[in-house]
């Protein structure tokens, strides 16, 4: 893979609309040849974000960098960017090929060249043959792809792609994420992808930037977001979680203990930076990290109230007896079935005990489904 | 029993009764009366017809009233087209005056607007004064009883019609099409050309369709405005009725322009389609 495109760059951008802080001061690094997604619930300011790389909006303060140079002050038309919209923005007035060869047109490419790149975009996303279409003879799916065609054939410098797959229904929307990842795989472009779907973030990433309330939470690989997330709300927001909210007891080389109200024992697990004895924090522990043991004995027990059945696991709600629901997956051959009280337990080395940014009604839900 | 559809269809078909039947007695009749006196000359049938065409001032008067037409349609929409985008980037308060701006004209008589036209434009009427006491005239122009006098007047009494169906137009482009212009390089003159303007072109058909029709029929301000040299169809017709007693000659005279306006809507609804206009995007 080599990289084609630019690095991206975002230094101390902060954006407000009116009273609305959309996005606060915000640092962020994009690599040449990087697939980066802006990952956040509607409303975080990943959006936002996009559209100032794009150049449609404006940030309040702060520089935006494209390959070294300083775009801020220049409109979209002269940053080299394709952009993906949500619903495509294909011009309906216009063909398939028209609509792909628009960006050639305004560049003044010569015929001969346009007409070439032009049928090579349209084979990159098997839409070979459609040039001559309308816009409306085409499925979604296919919008889409005349939509990253058209994105595509300008050789951006960046590739920005806002939910583009959000009108899709669920099947096709795995397949084109695959195509996207291929895509990806095959060019290298850089590309900022923004979407609020988690699994679609795992699924295509480099890198994802969890965002929150107009801030960046976390920065990092899909695995250690998921491993090693450093604050409860991405740990809630990314895969299914337990956060078991308390009072830090003890913090001591790299380890922090936790007082859970209700109960008996403390939870011991690794600590995340920013704890404070006597602060609030979460102790973190994976659905698959629960283990289940005979009642007897056990330090910790809870009572069975659902098991659900999923092929090769199954997932199990237990009731501790503060009231708190504890959520387990294991697997489905290891036999987890009747008996209505079981022992509940964990590796030290499987908690993490985060700082407590997450509104409390998320609490030990299932966050994402 | 009616199957559901049956009796759908008996619903609409009763709801629709009052109105065919209001315009089968207070138009088509009359049409047809109409259409039968055009014929009725001793002469022969079609000796009216034959009269109009073969009659070198009548065709005037027919090609006049269609390039008068014209000339009010196309500055109607080059007028129309910049105020109806304005309208779009309106909002709130603004967007109401701007709006009632537009509106307001319709609401006072034809008649008093040109009465008022012609306090304005006369020899020593306040543009006249303006126009010569600023220099840009040396002596006062003669607006009255001429082809500009009309024009403006036409002009005034129809731009709404021009304006509003483009705004309608306009409201429903989706302006995200216009970003994806600029993120792929376009500059925002080739933006407009290749993606507004094509998709605010069912509105300008629409809005030209309309003035032009209206214009063709227009009466009372050609003939308070204009002059002999002037005269349009529907002048010509009250002409015929009022003063010749000519009845046969202006209803051929009717059924000549109402020909002539079938054509032209045929021809036009080759490149406007009037029922997509109202929704296209």
């Amino acid at each position: 893979m080599t990289a084609r495109g630019q690095s991206v760059r975002f230094a101390g951008i902060s954006r407000s609309f009116g009273p609305v802080r959309a996005l606060l001061t915000t640092d962020l690094e994009v690599s040449a040849g990087e697939f980066l997604t802006l990952l956040g619930p509607s409303g975080s300011g990943k959006t936002t974000l996009l559209n100032i790389a794009a150049g449609y909006l404006e940030p309040d303060t702060g520089r935006v960098l494209i390959g070294g140079r300083d775009v801020t002050d220049l409109p979209p038309r002269r940053r080299n960017i394709g952009m993906v919209f949500q619903n495509y923005a294909l011009f309906p007035h216009l063909s398939v090929w028209e609509n792909v060869a628009y960006g050639l047109r305004a560049r003044g490419v010569p015929s001969a060249e346009l007409e070439r790149r032009t049928g090579a975009a349209l084979e990159l996303v098997q839409l070979a043959g459609y040039g001559g279409r309308a816009i409306r003879q085409l499925s979604g799916g296919q919008q889409q792809r005349v939509a990253l065609a058209r994105a595509l054939v300008i050789e951006p410098d960046v590739l920005l792609m806002d939910e583009p797959l959000g009108a899709l229904d669920r099947q096709l929307r795995q397949q084109v994420q695959l195509e996207i990842r291929r895509l990806h795989h095959a060019h290298g472009r850089t590309t900022i992808y923004v979407t609020h779907d988690q699994e679609e973030a795992l699924v295509m990433s480099d890198r994802i930037a969890i965002m929150r309330e107009g801030r960046i939470a976390q920065v990092g690989g899909g695995e250690e977001l998921y491993l090693r997330p450093r604050r409860a709300f991405v740990a809630g927001f990314l895969g299914e979680s337990n956060l078991l909210r308390g009072t830090v007891t003890a913090t001591r080389d790299g380890r922090a203990v936790i007082a859970v109200p209700g109960l008996d024992r403390p939870i011991e697990g690794i600590a995340a930076d920013g704890l404070a004895v006597g602060g609030t924090a979460a102790a973190l522990v994976r659905p698959e990290c629960v283990r289940l043991t005979h009642a007897p004995g056990a330090s910790l027990t809870g009572q069975l109230v659902e098991r659900v059945y999923l092929g090769e696991l199954v997932a199990l709600r237990l009731r501790l007896p503060n009231g708190l629901i504890i959520l387990c997956r294991c697997l489905a051959r290891d036999g987890v079935r009747g008996g209505d009280m079981w022992g509940v337990a964990w590796e030290p080395g499987d908690v993490r005990i985060l700082p407590d940014d997450a509104p409390p009604e998320a609490s030990t839900k299932i966050v994402g489904q | 029993m009616l199957t559901a559809a049956a009796s759908r269809r008996l619903v609409t078909g009763a709801l629709l009764v009052p109105t065919v039947a209001f315009l089968a007695v207070a138009f088509v009749v009359p049409v047809g009366i109409l259409l039968k006196l055009s014929l009725t000359e001793p002469a022969g049938p079609l000796s009216t017809y034959a009269d109009i065409l073969g009659s070198w001032v009548y065709t005037r008067v027919f090609r006049n009233t269609i390039v008068l037409g014209l000339m009010v349609t196309a500055i109607a929409v080059l007028l129309g087209y910049p105020t109806a985008y304005m309208l779009t980037r309106l909002k709130g308060f603004a967007l109401t005056l701007a709006v009632y701006g537009v509106l307001f004209p319709l609401w006072i008589s034809v008649l008093i607007r040109t009465f008022a036209w012609i306090l304005l434009l006369e020899k020593h009427g306040p543009v006249n004064r303006m126009l010569v006491g600023t220099g840009i005239l040396d002596a006062p122009a003669a607006f009255l009883f001429s082809n500009t006098g009309v024009l403006i007047g036409m002009v005034h009494v129809l731009l709404p019609y021009a304006i509003l169906p483009i705004y309608a137009n306009m409201l429903r482009i989706d302006s995200r099409l216009m970003l994806a212009s600029d993120g792929l390089g376009a500059s925002p003159w080739r933006t407009f050309r290749r993606v507004y303007l094509p998709l605010s072109m069912p509105g300008v058909g629409t809005g030209a369709v309309f003035v032009f029709l209206l214009s063709l029929g227009f009466f009372i301000t050609p003939a308070l405005l204009g002059g002999a040299n002037n005269m349009t169809v529907a002048m010509l017709i009250e002409n015929l009725v009022n003063d010749r007693l000519a009845w046969p000659l202006a209803a051929a005279a009717s059924f000549l322009l109402l020909a002539a306006v079938l054509a032209l809507l045929a021809v036009t609804a080759r490149f406007v389609k009037l029922d997509t206009a109202l929704e296209a995007r």
